[in-house]
């Protein structure tokens, strides 16, 4: 079959004339419907999936990169004066926008939840922390390690880089999982189609034989199931869109806490993402008839 | 412009075969516009085959055929189906969409074609009412009996008022009145200036013809053709 824009503008507008040249085929019908709707409503999931992971690795990658900790792990009577110290040296340190360090009832809220409220912080050698936001360029750790080893030797710099790499990475494979799966699932949406019309074409030998005898074209023919399986795939997958739509809205959401599972969904202009499948879908379809009706047409005689 | 002398459909020296031996050899036949021809032959002698390399179905294994003047190996599949446009083929064992009535089965090609059967409406109309289908036309075929059946095929032969009818046993199961209402209309086609090719093996129906209309018969027997004498 010839593609061109005379054939898609036929595509699109339709003829119910010839639509009724091919009989009506219920059950395939029904199964391709079924089909394309049962794969849309995964691929909505597989995107939601994508796009949460997506902004997940962004976030932890973004906030992660601008904070650290430095721990002043020093005798009782050295902890203040390291704690100056090191806050001297960040307050010259390049890349760093602001450095404090905890008060006493800031590190006991911090450690409430294992020890309890009234924890007497003095009493124990619970080290001093010190907080640092870090400016958008960052600052060199390496660097900044050897001069508070020189001048504060209870310091220990903590860049959160040591957990922060393998979560953000896993953020970002889970994405990449998440458009492979989707990807899956078109080429499953394809193959199903090609099979699907395959077996009309060949169900139909006997129409295609009369339809040649009258003088049909092949693009003809072709187009008269190119159409049943385009629209097919069409209204399939869009219910199928809209009754995944509903079910990530129905997510349960966990307001502000940044839990991965509750995260799951789509934001802002990610919810027109979905919306695109139904079309994506449509032009699968029609590729994979033109091509199996062309390859059928072209043998039977 | 066509060749002064030229035929509608041309065959030289073609020979066909099916895989084995040959089927048809060095057969050289011209259909003149305009001219009534019989073919005739035993059962199994190749007259369908012939019909079907004269309507490009086939392509003959060695030699020319030549359909409106140009080579049928030079045709691409869409000139293919052009070509049946103009040439209206009435099946042995005729062929219909089963699913569909008999008016939109007979107006097929026109739909096909582009062309919508409301906008043929009183051609179709006519065209029911000259093979007596007319309180047919709601049925679909299954319904049919074999005669209404042959009736609806000549009437879709000739829908898209074709330059050739190619008719392969178009009385095959039909009783002799009917056989003969439809040898009318045949000749009826031949002088509104169609070329008109028909296979059978009826006898009795290329006599009742020459006594209507000036028919050539051409007989398939070993393989070849012959112009029959008048010995039928
Ligand atoms: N598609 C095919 N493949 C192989 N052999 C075929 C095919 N079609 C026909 N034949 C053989 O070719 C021979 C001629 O067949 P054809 O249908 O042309 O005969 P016919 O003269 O029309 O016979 P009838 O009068 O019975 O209709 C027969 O022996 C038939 O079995
Ligand atoms: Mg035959």
């Amino acid at each position: 079959m010839r593609f061109d824009l005379h054939t898609l503008r036929a595509l699109l507008q339709g003829d119910r004339q010839a639509d009724r040249v091919v009989p009506p085929t219920g059950f395939t019908a029904q199964l391709t419907l079924f089909a394309s709707g049962a794969m849309a409503f995964l691929a909505v999931f597989a995107l939601a999936l994508s796009l949460a992971s997506g902004r997940l690795a962004q976030r932890w990658g973004d906030e992660l990169a601008r904070t650290a900790t430095i721990r002043i792990v020093a005798p009782e009577d050295q902890r203040a004066i390291q704690t100056t110290a090191a806050l001297e040296v960040l307050s010259t340190t390049p890349g760093i926008a602001s450095a404090r360090a905890l008060t006493d009832e800031e590190q006991q809220a911090l450690l409430a939840p294992w020890f309890g409220q009234d924890l007497p912080l003095d009493a124990l050698p619970v080290p001093r922390l010190i907080e640092i936001v870090v400016t958008r360029d960052g600052f060199d750790a390496t660097g900044l390690r050897l001069r508070l080893a020189a001048e504060v030797p209870g310091a220990v710099l903590d860049d959160h880089g040591r957990w922060r790499a393998p979560l953000v990475s896993a953020a970002q494979r889970l994405r990449i999982l998440g458009w492979a799966a989707a990807l899956l699932i078109l080429g499953a949406v394809a193959a199903m189609v090609t099979l699907a019309a395959n077996a009309a074409l060949a169900a139909n030998a006997q129409v295609v034989a009369v339809l040649r005898l009258v003088g049909a074209t092949d693009s003809y023919i072709a187009q008269a199931f190119v159409r049943r399986f385009t629209l097919r795939a069409l209204i399939g997958s869009g219910v199928g869109v809209v009754i995944g739509l509903l079910a990530v809205w129905l997510l349960p959401t966990g307001g502000d806490t940044p839990g991965f599972l509750t995260g799951i969904g789509f934001q802002g202009a990610g919810w027109l993402v979905p919306l695109l499948l139904p079309l994506i879908c449509a032009a699968v379809a029609l590729i994979a008839t033109a091509y199996a009706a062309s390859r059928a047409l072209r043998t039977l005689t | 412009m066509p060749r002064a002398g030229a035929g509608v459909i041309e065959l030289e020296n073609v020979a066909y075969s099916y895989g084995g031996g040959e089927l048809l050899s060095d057969i050289s036949v011209k259909l003149a516009p305009g001219s009534f021809h019989f073919l005739t032959g035993p059962s199994g002698a190749g007259k369908t085959t012939l019909l079907k390399l004269c309507y490009g179905a086939l392509l003959p294994t060695a030699g020319h055929v030549r359909l409106f003047e140009t080579d049928v190996r030079a045709l691409e599949r869409d000139d293919v189906a052009m070509i049946r446009r103009k040439i209206g083929v009435v099946h042995q064992d005729v062929q219909f969409l089963d699913h569909l009535p008999v008016a939109d089965n007979i107006a097929l090609p026109l739909t096909v074609s582009g062309r919508h059967a409301e906008a043929a409406g009183p051609d179709l109309g006519e065209l029911m009412a000259w093979v007596g289908l007319t309180n047919r036309a709601g049925a679909v075929p299954p319904e049919l009996s074999g005669g209404e059946r042959q009736r609806a095929a000549l009437a879709r032969a000739v829908i898209m008022s074709p330059d050739v009818v190619l008719a392969d046993e178009p009385t095959g199961n039909v009783d002799w009145d009917m056989s003969q209402r439809l040898l009318t209309l045949l000749v009826e086609l031949n002088r509104m200036g169609k070329t008109v090719l028909i296979a059978t093996h009826d006898l009795s129906l290329i006599r009742a013809a020459k006594a209507q209309v000036q028919a050539r018969v051409l007989r398939i027997s070993n393989r070849r053709v012959q112009l029959a004498g008048a010995d039928l």
